[in-house]
């Protein structure tokens, strides 16, 4: 128990991230090690190339995309408040909590959630996804093994599906319609991280 | 109705007391006998018949009856009848037959198991995998033993016959009526349409238990024969438990292997595919038995293991034998082994004892009760969507108890255990209780309790391209974490399937194809004949063809400026939105290729399809509308609803002034498509599994052959 005092000691405003995101003081603990891990030269932030040395990350079809997730626009480096924070919308959704009327939505509510889904593949951030947008996530995922023209089709396809205001583009509110059957709280959350 | 029905019973039971008469002419000189009875020659296959003819005409029989079926479920019905039938055959003088348990376990219970094993859905099933092993191993356990050993302390107190009882009999007995069926549990729960959860944790528990059983049997088949128990033959049953278990699957999954491999050759003689599916899983069980492993287990394994790559190898025909026949026969045996139940519970030697039977139920009740709720309590705290209360009940409720309970007691010895006979019609009760009294009031309960259906949703490529790109975020995530979760080893085991499994087990191209591509196309097809259908319903009598994902060609067509720019004008002004991307669908000159189906012709005409329906009042292209036969109807439909390819339109125009449909001339429109696909045998929807089976049973009467 001494150690991990210690530990949290170390880490500057850890009451307000711990009620921010609702971690608990062994997670903390645990994220931080492994943020300690990434930070090989022991700066106290983290750039992109650190991201891109995990092994998994690199194998992933939207593994740059996750990277670029954690950097908020223009700024070269994430720090553990802001590490912590991106992995706290994938905690899973605690359902006993008593919901305060005036307390902002937890980071790992279900709208959050999907709200950064939407933003991975909103990439140019103007609140659709452009046919365009999809495009490029349909050719990460599928790779080389299909051609322009089914990848195409698919993109036509599925903006057909959701686009209910017919302009050509998924917006956040039809992003969220067309998942409403798939369960966001058990498809986006880890464990590990509960 | 009714009356027919018992005229057809009536007619079954004579037939079968006169099954055993030998007609002979015994005397001398005889003359030419111009017509003769020899039963004995067709006897053994004659009653076979008979009996299955029986069981499908009773299955017609109940759903032609208004409301029955929507009350009570079809295996009690099934048992109905085998009780009368059996009564039939005991006041005509015979003795009726009973479930010969080589029978059931060779004959009647694979087609099951191999159908719930090919169709299982695998995504719930891994998910929940967990859950589903904890209800089986534990849960059979603690049900075996606790019935076992609360027996035994009955039977101590109780006087009489049941002091006898000695503890190893009890826990046999508790043993082979605690597990939970699939036989039954199929049968009564597709017909309550629950949620997905809920019915792949009963049924996957009832397709796993199957190891501990057969372990528990054995184990105490030797002990009854062995007589003193030591520490060490106990350790050596946990040893036999994982031997099992994981033997029946390894059995399984080489079978598997073995038939997806075999597939990748069979392009030449497709007409024997589903043949080696069918076998080689035949053998996967009957090699598990040989070695008294699991083999449901080993046949679940099979199917599993072989089923994406041979539903990527095989022909679209094969594909829907393979479903067809499985259902077919699983059907049969379904209603057979019910069947049978009613009639053996007529024949059978019974030897009823009020005390016995009634705790054995209360008994089997309160453990399954117990059993439920204090695993889900663990349980929940490790699953991510707990189980609800109402989850639970359902749980419980739905654990009935089948034949694999009658056979197993059917096959114990009388030497061994002299109360087989009380142990017999312990069982049967128990499965009637469970069947008649569970079976019928879990739809209403369902109902009442509000529980979450099986949701009707028609697929979605949204759902499934987010759902794919979430997959890969969490394996993302879980990389930065540095955890090696749930989506990591999935990732694994997915790259390691496409690099070097696909590779071996499927041939061609197709072992390139991601699942999305399939997906896709499976959609597209499915929306393309759904349009025809609704677009021509009694005229088209045509053939529809479904494309095969091959690796598309390109091609082009030409045409001229400014007739496209007038065709684009009218319909810009008639429709809500144009799509101008002329040169993105382009095509060449087709030529024919028998076996060469174009993925790209269905998308087309689905467009054009679609297009037509809402173009029809106000397209005015100059081609040819003058009353077509009915069946050109469809083309020059298509023809008129060319939205985004005015190109292709312009040739059909042109080209209709031509012969009969049925030409075959080289030209060059999509127009000969449709007559080379149409000459072409139909080929039925690749469909994901049972699920769809009511919607596909609708296209197909539409279809001719």
């Amino acid at each position: 128990m001494g150690s991990t005092n210690s530990t949290l000691l170390k880490i500057p405003n850890v009451e307000v991230l711990m009620q921010e995101t609702g971690f608990s003081p062994a997670h903390i603990i645990r994220l931080h090690d492994r943020f300690k891990a990434l930070d090989k030269e022991g700066r106290g932030y983290l750039c992109p190339q650190d991201f891109g040395a995990i092994k998994e990350l690199a194998m992933n079809p939207i593994g740059d995309r996750i990277i670029g997730a954690f950097f908020s626009p223009g700024k070269e480096t994430v720090d553990f408040h802001a590490f912590v924070k991106i992995l706290a919308h994938f905690r899973p959704v605690d359902k006993d909590r008593p919901k305060e009327p005036n307390s902002p939505e937890p980071i790992n509510s279900r709208s959050n959630k999907l709200k950064f889904a939407f933003q991975l593949y909103d990439q140019d951030k103007d609140g659709k996804i452009s046919r365009d947008e999809l495009l490029k996530v349909l050719r990460a995922m599928l790779g080389m093994q299909v051609t322009e023209e089914q990848l195409e089709s698919i993109a036509d396809r599925t903006i057909q599906e959701a686009d209910l205001d017919r302009d050509d583009a998924i917006s956040f509110e039809e992003f969220r319609k067309s998942l409403e059957k798939v369960n966001i709280d058990h498809k986006m959350s880890i464990r590990f991280l509960r | 109705m009714k009356m027919l029905l018992l005229l057809l019973l009536l007619g079954f039971g004579c037939g079968l007391v006169f099954c055993d008469q030998n007609t002979s002419d015994p005397h001398g000189r005889r003359v030419f006998p111009v017509l003769s009875i020899n039963y004995d020659y067709v006897q053994m296959p004659f009653e076979v018949s008979l009996w299955i003819l029986l069981a499908s005409l009773m299955k017609l029989g109940f759903h032609l009856i208004p409301r029955l079926s929507g009350v009570v479920p079809e295996s009690c019905l099934l048992i109905v009848v085998g009780l009368l039938v059996g009564g039939l055959i005991r006041v005509m003088g015979k003795n009726p037959p009973v479930l010969d348990s080589q029978l059931f376990f060779l004959c009647l219970l694979p087609p099951i198991i191999l159908d719930a094993g090919y169709f299982l859905p695998i995504r719930p099933f891994t998910e929940n995998a967990g859950t589903i092993l904890t209800f089986a191993v534990v849960g059979t356990l603690w049900n075996a033993f606790f019935v076992g050993a609360a027996l035994y302390g009955v039977c101590r107190l109780e006087s009489g016959r049941l002091a006898s009882f000695d503890l190893l009999s009890c826990l046999l007995f508790g043993s082979i009526v605690s597990a939970v069926d699939p036989v039954a549990v199929l049968a009564v729960f597709e017909e309550i349409h629950i949620n997905e959860l809920l019915h792949i944790l009963v049924f996957g528990e009832s397709l796993l238990n199957d190891a501990v059983t057969v372990v528990l049997y054995h184990l105490f088949e030797e002990f009854a024969h062995a007589g003193a128990v030591t520490a060490g033959d106990v350790f050596l049953g946990v040893v036999c438990f994982f031997v099992v278990a994981l033997g029946g699957v390894m059995v399984g999954a080489v079978y598997g292997v073995l038939a997806a491999f075999t597939s990748r050759f069979t392009s030449h003689t497709r007409v024997i595919e589903p043949l080696f599916v069918f076998l080689y899983s035949y053998m996967a069980y009957l090699s598990a038995e040989v070695f008294h492993l699991s083999g449901i287990m080993a046949l679940i394994a099979c199917g599993v293991v072989m089923r994406p790559y041979v539903e990527a190898n095989i022909s679209h025909k094969s594909y829907t034998t393979i479903k067809y026949f499985l259902k077919m026969w699983s059907s049969v045996s379904e209603t057979l082994i019910f069947i049978f139940l009613g009639v053996s519970t007529v024949a059978g030697p019974h030897a009823w004892n009020w005390t016995f039977v009634t705790i054995t139920i209360f008994l089997c009740l309160l453990s399954r009760v117990l059993g439920v709720v204090g695993l889900t309590y663990i349980i929940n705290k490790y699953r991510m969507v707990k189980l609800s209360g109402k989850d639970q009940f359902i749980v419980a409720y739905g654990g009935l108890r089948g034949a694999i309970a009658f056979s197993l007691a059917f096959l114990l010895s009388r030497d061994d255990f002299p109360m087989k006979d009380m142990f017999l019609t312990a069982i049967i009760t128990v499965i009637f209780f469970t069947v008649f009294v569970q079976g019928m009031t879990i739809r209403p309960l369902v109902d009442l309790l509000a529980v979450k259906k099986r949701k009707q949703s028609k697929c979605s490529i949204n759902e499934e391209i987010h759902t794919q790109f979430l997959e890969h975020l969490l394996a993302g995530i879980e990389g930065v974490c540095g955890h090696y979760g749930h989506h990591h080893w999935r990732d694994k085991l997915n790259r390691f399937n496409k690099h070097y499994i696909k590779r071996c087990l499927i041939g061609g191209e197709r072992s390139q194809e991601p699942k999305l591509i399939s997906f896709y196309n499976k959609m597209e097809l499915k929306q393309a004949l759904m349009l025809l259908e609704s677009n021509s319903s009694a005229n088209l009598s045509t053939a529809v063809t479904a494309a095969v994902p091959r690796q598309r060609s390109r091609k082009t067509l030409n045409i001229s400026k400014e007739r496209e720019e007038e065709i684009r004008k009218i319909l810009r002004a008639n429709l809500q939105k144009t799509r101008q991307r002329l040169r993105s669908y382009s095509r060449h000159t087709l030529m024919p290729d028998a076996e060469d189906d174009d993925w790209s012709e269905t998308l087309l005409r689905k467009q054009r399809v679609e297009m037509e329906r809402r173009m029809s009042h106000f397209l005015t292209v100059p081609a040819r509308r003058e009353s077509p036969p009915a069946r050109r109807a469809p083309v020059e439909s298509d023809s008129r609803a060319l939205a985004a390819r005015p190109s292709v339109l312009i040739s059909i125009s042109d080209e209709t002034s031509d012969g009969p449909r049925e030409s075959r001339g080289r030209k060059p429109s999509v127009k000969f498509a449709l007559d080379a696909e149409e000459q072409k045998l139909p080929r039925c929807l690749s469909d994901p599994g049972p699920d769809q089976l009511p919607e596909e049973d609708e296209e197909h009467i539409h279809q001719t052959d």
